[in-house]
């Protein structure tokens, strides 16, 4: 490789596939990822798509990286245009730097070397002279691996297992297409003068790579979740396919409910019998849901809800990302009852926190969420395997006895909880104000004390709480609080400032809001909030339960996920 | 086993005399009693409505839920825990109106459950709307011109859908209406019976006087045939009562979730295999 390659020196290279609905970017995207990290290169990619199943312009950016990382950039290194259109798509985010591999063939006039570095690379035209030009893809594959020095024998090799389902012939000709790409690449590389020398990183190879779906659905499992009821809608459906693919190993009913109604009522149905049960929903699914949530408080009952939020309000875009529906989950449902809401920043918090949020709902039987968001279980990166040698699946049912109370009145508002046919109790539990044995009532008094025991919870619930967490100096005078997906954006958006006296708090759990959550304010100079969403849903829950008011705040609500750079000038230009 | 097992210590009944859910409320205990079904193994699901109650003057297990979600709990109970017997017991109102969607759902889920629909044509406890089932013509505080919907036919419904077991009865026929439910209990699958009820205080056209003219018992009917049992469903001079339509080759909902083929343990007694999800994680490696 010459010495004078462009890229030469970076430490991460972003790379963007732009095509329409249907055209293999994800087959793309799903072998390179792959193949970088078994290569033992840092990956991260992420997506945004229209909400279509065939055409408009969808594009994958995958970064590959001698360090861990986990966010998006809005730089293009190098662009893969697939179609006509594909780089007006994405024209914002390129800069003189970026190279595009493009096949003039399929991209007719929007080839133009008087704007851009274009660079020809007649994918389609190799891709047919192997048979078809549905090739083209593994074709862009070769192309790459070779580009960034990956063994042809790993990438033949990984190509071969991943089509092995394909008849004999179907395999070999992959094959043939990523040899046929390395054969190009080694022509492009003298000729454009790319060359990459990203670092290898051991730490990758014991690593795994890790969606948002994926770091949920295995968490519930972790978590002892043996049912799931819910209704299809993006981005929360890929929970339900990963447990309706593992339900039979692991012993889990997952149905597809008629609607988002009867899927919560399932899942509280399940509870009562002695489930451990979920639902997977976004906003909209949601917001029909509320009224059974307002069961599930009624009921003492315990649930697990993963709600994937999106744009709305209504069926706003449906397949981007937004974190608007904080409020929504606060409030949801019709009278007075605790819940825990719960947002993982790391793809593997979406793991950990699942897990605990079923141990939580069981022992406190109140609501937990997981408030998830499309840019959080779309993307995915290596990272460190998922450690179960803390996992405990906490199971708090009782066998009862002829005298069992569902709603005994306790000292911290907890009735043990029974359940039909284990033991001599009966289990008596009823959406109206009840008595102690379950059954309806009218007692006012009675009322009062079963109000104030329900929300006696409330108080335990804040006494469990997981902090929040801190990244950069202890004696901080800027403060960014963030919350949920935004985690990894803020904090490399934080890591590019030049400025020193900057650190992150970031919140995996925002109710009850962590008792640390005042001291931690109180100390910064300068409080800023960063939210995807238009009016900092967040930082109003913090003012309302610690009367502290974040005035500095950077909001995005355009549907996208912030770009770390983006992010880097907003805070330079507010920051200290 | 006796009725009285199923009798509570005291209950203060919100029904008025003369209700149609009172006869009902016997006839049910009764049925349960001659099956020898404990207290302690059936679950009794109900939604809100003035039927919906009946959990409430029984001794059993209950889940009292939401106004028309009686079945989707139900069928998640039951999966749960297929030993228990699951009945989801609530008005027309809450099945056919509210619930509807979950109606339909649940008769194409096929859980092994019993639906009884106290069918009154009337909302009582909302004090006199016309209901999903109110004829045509019936007046009420709302419909003040009388109803002009066409009146939903559960059972013509629950044929096309191919249901496992469906069958009409009427509160005034303690005998009869036992012997239905029994059936319908033990019936393996999804078993709907429909029980005309007459409302004494909110619906003075469909009484227990109209009942008793306006039905009659279906005779030489062969409840396999499913074209005429759509038939007889469809029927409105008089009201057939009895058992319109069976189909036992279905499977049901347990059986089709392909988990208690193995082993019979209910969901709370299986333990997750911790070795299986470390070697699944460990996919996520992605080796060669």
């Amino acid at each position: 490789m010459a010495t004078n390659s462009l890229f030469q020196n970076a430490d991460n290279v972003s790379i963007v596939l732009c095509g329409q609905a249907g055209m293999g970017i994800q087959t793309v995207e799903f072998l390179l990822t792959r193949i970088l990290k078994l290569a033992g290169y840092n990956v991260f990619a992420t997506k945004e798509y229209m909400s279509r199943i065939r055409g408009g312009t969808n594009s994958t950016e995958i970064r590959m990286s001698s360090e861990a990382i986990g966010s998006s950039v809005s730089r293009i290194d190098i662009l893969i245009p697939l179609n006509k259109g594909a780089i007006q798509h994405v024209e914002k985010r390129i800069s003189p730097q970026t190279v595009i591999l493009a096949d003039k063939e399929t991209i007719g006039e929007d080839f133009d070397q008087t704007r851009h570095k274009f660079v020809d690379v007649p994918f389609t035209k190799t891709a047919s002279e192997i048979g078809d030009k549905i090739y083209s893809n593994v074709v862009a594959v070769g192309v790459m691996a070779r580009m960034f020095g990956i063994e042809l024998q790993t990438v033949s090799e990984f190509v071969g297992k991943f089509f092995s389902d394909k008849s004999g012939g179907v395999v070999q000709k992959n094959i043939t297409a990523v040899k046929a790409g390395y054969k190009l690449s080694e022509d492009l590389q003298d000729s454009a003068g790319i060359g990459f020398n990203v670092n290898k990183d051991t730490n990758v190879e014991d690593q795994i790579l890790l969606s948002g779906t994926e770091a949920v659905a295995l968490g519930a499992i972790a978590g002892g979740c043996n049912f799931i009821s819910a209704y299809p809608m993006s981005p929360s459906t890929g929970v339900l396919v990963f447990l309706a693919k593992h339900a039979k190993d692991f012993g889990i009913i997952a149905e597809q409910a008629e609607d988002e109604i009867a899927a919560i009522n399932m899942a509280i149905g399940a509870w009562y019998a002695g489930a451990r049960a979920m639902v997977t929903t976004s906003g909209g699914g949601f917001a029909l849901m509320t009224e059974g949530l307002s069961l599930a408080g009624m009921l003492e009952s315990p649930i697990v809800i993963h709600l994937a939020q999106r744009p709305g309000p209504a069926t706003g875009l449906p397949t981007r990302t937004e974190q608007a529906d904080l409020e929504l989950a606060l409030y949801a449902g019709h009278g007075e009852f605790p819940r825990i809401i719960l947002a993982p920043g790391k793809v593997e918090d979406g793991f950990y926190l699942i897990q605990k949020a079923f141990n939580l709902a069981d022992k406190y039987q109140v609501p937990v969420f997981i408030l998830t968001d499309q840019y959080f279980i779309d993307s995915y990166y290596n990272t460190a395997c998922l450690d179960l040698s803390d996992i405990n699946i906490e199971k708090h049912v009782i066998k009862t006895d002829v005298n069992y109370k569902r709603y005994k009145l306790t000292a911290n508002g907890i009735s043990p909880r029974g359940i039909p046919g284990l033991g001599q109790g009966l289990i008596v539990v009823d959406s109206d104000e009840h008595d102690e044995t379950g059954h309806i009532t009218e007692d006012l008094d009675l009322r009062t004390r079963m109000v104030n025991k329900r929300l006696e919870k409330f108080e335990l619930l804040k006494n469990e709480t997981i902090p929040p967490q801190l990244t950069g100096p202890r004696d901080y005078e800027n403060l960014v609080v963030c919350w949920g997906s935004t985690y990894n954006v803020v904090k490399e958006a934080v890591e590019n400032l030049s400025k020193e006296n900057v650190a992150v708090l970031h919140f995996k759990q925002v109710y009850p809001l962590p008792n640390e959550t005042v001291n931690y304010l109180q100390k910064a100079r300068k409080t800023l909030i960063v939210e995807n969403n238009a009016t900092s849903q967040f930082s109003k829950l913090i003012k309302l339960h610690t009367g502290i008011d974040i005035k500095n705040k950077i909001l995005k609500y355009n549907g996208l996920s912030f770009y770390v750079e983006e992010l880097s000038n907003k805070l330079n230009e507010s920051l200290d | 086993m006796e009725a009285k097992s199923f009798d509570m210590a005291d209950t203060d009944i919100a029904w008025c005399p003369g209700c149609g859910n009172i006869p009902i409320l016997k006839i049910l205990k009764q049925a349960l009693a001659e099956l020898e079904i404990k207290p302690t193994n059936l679950v009794l699901v109900s939604g809100i409505g003035q039927a919906a109650k009946i959990p409430h003057y029984l001794k059993t297990n209950v889940f009292n839920g939401l106004h028309g979600r009686a079945l989707p709990p139900a069928t998640a109970i039951k999966a749960a825990n297929p030993a228990l017997t699951v009945i989801a017991e609530s008005g027309d109102g809450d099945m056919y109106g509210e619930g509807g969607n979950h109606f339909l759902h649940t008769i194409r889920r096929n859980p092994n459950i019993t639906n009884i629909v106290h069918n009154n044509m009337v909302y009582g406890l909302t004090k006199g709307q016309a209901s999903p089932t109110s004829q045509i013509g019936f007046k009420t505080p709302v419909q003040v011109n009388g109803v002009f919907l066409e009146p939903f036919n559960p059972l013509a419904v629950a044929i096309a859908l191919d249901v496992g077991f469906v069958a009409r009865a009427y509160a005034g026929d303690a005998e009869q209406t036992k012997e239905i439910l029994k059936k319908a209990i033990i019936h393996r699958g999804y078993a709907l019976v429909d029980i005309f009820q007459p409302c004494v205080s909110f619906n003075k056209l469909n009484t227990y006087p109209w009942f008793k003219e306006h039905t009659y018992y279906l005779e030489d009917h062969d409840p396999s045939d499913r074209q005429r049992a759509f038939k007889k469903a469809t029927e409105t001079d008089k009201l057939p009562l009895g058992i319109f339509y069976i189909n036992s080759e279905k499977h049901t909902f347990e059986e089709n979730i392909g988990l208690y083929q193995e082993k019979d343990a209910p969901l709370y007694e299986r333990e997750l295999d911790m070795e299986k999800l470390r070697s699944l994680i460990d996919k996520f490696k992605i080796l060669l």
